[in-house]
């Protein structure tokens, strides 16, 4: 199956870049986050 | 004042500036002469450039379109000008279509020169069928230009840490003069199409212009709002 | 005083949401990489289809979630942030998703077309939606105050709208002068069968999950770090005029 490695490479960079995009947000999250009382998130 | 009369007083005054300062004519014109200049380099193909003048008399158009642009907002940043317009109360659609205006004129003169240029560098050749279709097209593509430029200048030129976003936003959002204004004038230099088959994309640049006209009296106002 | 503030931005939802995402994407990789069939004409390229198709569809939704944002925070008098960092948020993610879209169908191009790059409507509207969206995201880091961001990353997203359909029309056009014969349906759409169709569904639905994930978390990083900026200038000022008292 030659196109094996062009198929891999696919699934491996969509689910790449996600995880990666998804690391950097959560990272910056906790890091904006800690400072903040929680009563101003409206989340919270 | 009347929106006719601030308008036109903008217009008036963004054209005293320029013809003051002689930027465009100094700086802008010759740089289209080089572009055009350049492409000869690039491309060394008499026949191929004659056929694809068309296409490198609108990119041509496009890149000098940046410069005109930053040098009709760096206009307004310097000075305080806006603030002052705002105060005199003169409102954003006039300051938008006076700014447009005068940016017209600019390029009007700018794509007749360069389409002597064609002529000259790439010996493009005027057909007598196709000189109708060339002037309306030649309307139609500096109005496109002029308001779509005046817009997204409003947006990225000017002030500092912005005019290098000024190309970035404009030349993608200008694509469909890029097409519509090149085929047309392939079909009227008789280059590769008939004639009468360049009507249809004069019509795609009429439609830009009309639209993005719409769009940029909308829009200006918030734009160049905090500014103020 | 309620103790330590907590550092993050999920809550028992966007948990929930998380396992399904995780669950949704591990199906789209077993059944498009091992129980659904090779197809007749495509062969095995076809699975990449289950990957570009639904991320070509959260790219868009993204935009259009972007755009609709910017109108909520434009038009009405309050101008609420909240719909600022939505459209800014969803714009982020969506350029991620326009990017794997473009990344799989190139790969996917090779493949089927021999090139990895075709000059057909589809392709290069899309293309001229990531590069806006780039646009729109240098726009967003212009700098100034959060209503300035807003209204000028805002009017952009509502000028996307008016422009990208005249660029795809544009483009539909212009195409249309050069009609290329191909083996396959020019757009590369394919006849599905049941299997094949679900797996493509369901690549659906497990990326809009991942799609929802990511902007709630990104829309409540951007709160936070608003709200940090402002709690920073109102310290910033507060100081200041204390130095004018001593």
């Amino acid at each position: 199956m030659q196109d094996a490695g062009f198929i891999f490479t696919a699934y491996a960079v969509t689910f790449g870049a996600i995880a990666t995009y998804a690391a950097y947000i959560i990272r910056r999250g906790r890091r904006a986050t800690a400072e903040l009382p929680d009563e101003v998130k409206p989340w919270t | 004042m009347s929106w006719l009369d601030s308008a036109w007083l903008i217009a008036r005054r963004d054209l005293l500036v320029e013809w003051r300062s002689r930027v465009a004519l100094n700086q802008v014109l010759p740089f289209a002469a080089v572009v055009m200049v350049m492409f000869g380099f690039a491309i060394d193909d008499t026949s191929l450039m004659r056929r694809i003048s068309p296409g490198l008399i609108v990119l041509a158009t496009m890149f000098s379109l940046l410069l005109l642009v930053e040098r009709a907002f760096v206009v307004e940043r310097e000075d305080g000008a806006l603030d002052a317009l705002h105060i005199a109360g003169i409102r954003p659609s006039a300051l938008f279509w006076g700014k447009a205006g005068a940016l017209a004129v600019e390029l009007a003169v700018l794509q007749a020169v360069l389409l002597v240029l064609a002529v000259v560098l790439y010996n493009a050749e005027v057909v007598p069928s196709g000189v109708a279709l060339l002037v309306v097209t030649w309307l139609a593509t500096t109005v496109a230009l002029a308001t779509v430029g005046t817009l997204y200048g409003g947006l990225a030129a000017g002030a500092r840490g912005r005019e290098t976003l000024l190309p970035l936003l404009l030349l993608p959002v200008v694509a469909p003069v890029l097409i519509g204004a090149t085929r047309a004038v392939e079909a009227a230099l008789g280059a590769k199409q008939a004639v009468t088959d360049g009507w249809p994309w004069t019509g795609l640049v009429a439609v830009f212009a009309v639209v993005f006209g719409a769009g940029g009296t909308l829009a200006f106002g918030p734009l160049i709002e905090d500014e103020m | 005083m309620s103790g330590a503030p907590t550092a993050t931005t999920a809550t028992p939802a966007t948990r929930l949401l998380g396992i399904a995402a995780v669950v949704g994407l591990a199906g789209v990789v077993l059944f498009g990489l091992v129980l659904t069939p090779a197809d007749q004409s495509q062969g095995e390229s076809v699975r990449m289809l289950y990957l570009h198709a639904p991320t070509a569809w959260v790219a868009y939704l993204a935009f259009a979630v972007t755009a609709l944002a910017s109108a909520l925070y434009l038009f009405p008098k309050q101008h609420a942030l909240g719909w600022d960092r939505l459209a800014g948020a969803s714009a982020e993610v969506g350029v991620l998703f326009m990017a794997i879209t473009l990344f799989v169908g190139m790969l996917w191009g090779r493949l089927t077309w021999g090139v990895f790059w075709r000059w057909d409507a589809r392709l290069t509207t899309t293309a001229f939606l990531f590069v806006t969206y780039i646009g729109y995201l240098a726009v967003r880091r212009l700098g100034g105050t959060p209503d300035q961001r807003a209204r000028r990353s805002g009017v952009l997203a509502l000028l996307a709208v008016l422009e990208i359909p005249l660029v795809h029309f544009s483009v539909k056009l212009w195409r249309g002068l050069h009609q290329d014969a191909t083996v396959l349906r020019p757009d590369g759409d394919v006849e599905l069968d049941g299997l094949m169709l679900f797996t493509l569904l369901l690549g659906i639905v497990a990326f809009t999950v991942v799609y929802a994930w990511l902007v709630i978390h990104r829309q409540r990083a951007l709160t936070a770090e608003d709200l940090l900026d402002e709690a920073g200038l109102d310290v910033a000022i507060v100081e200041r005029q204390q130095e004018a008292l001593v």
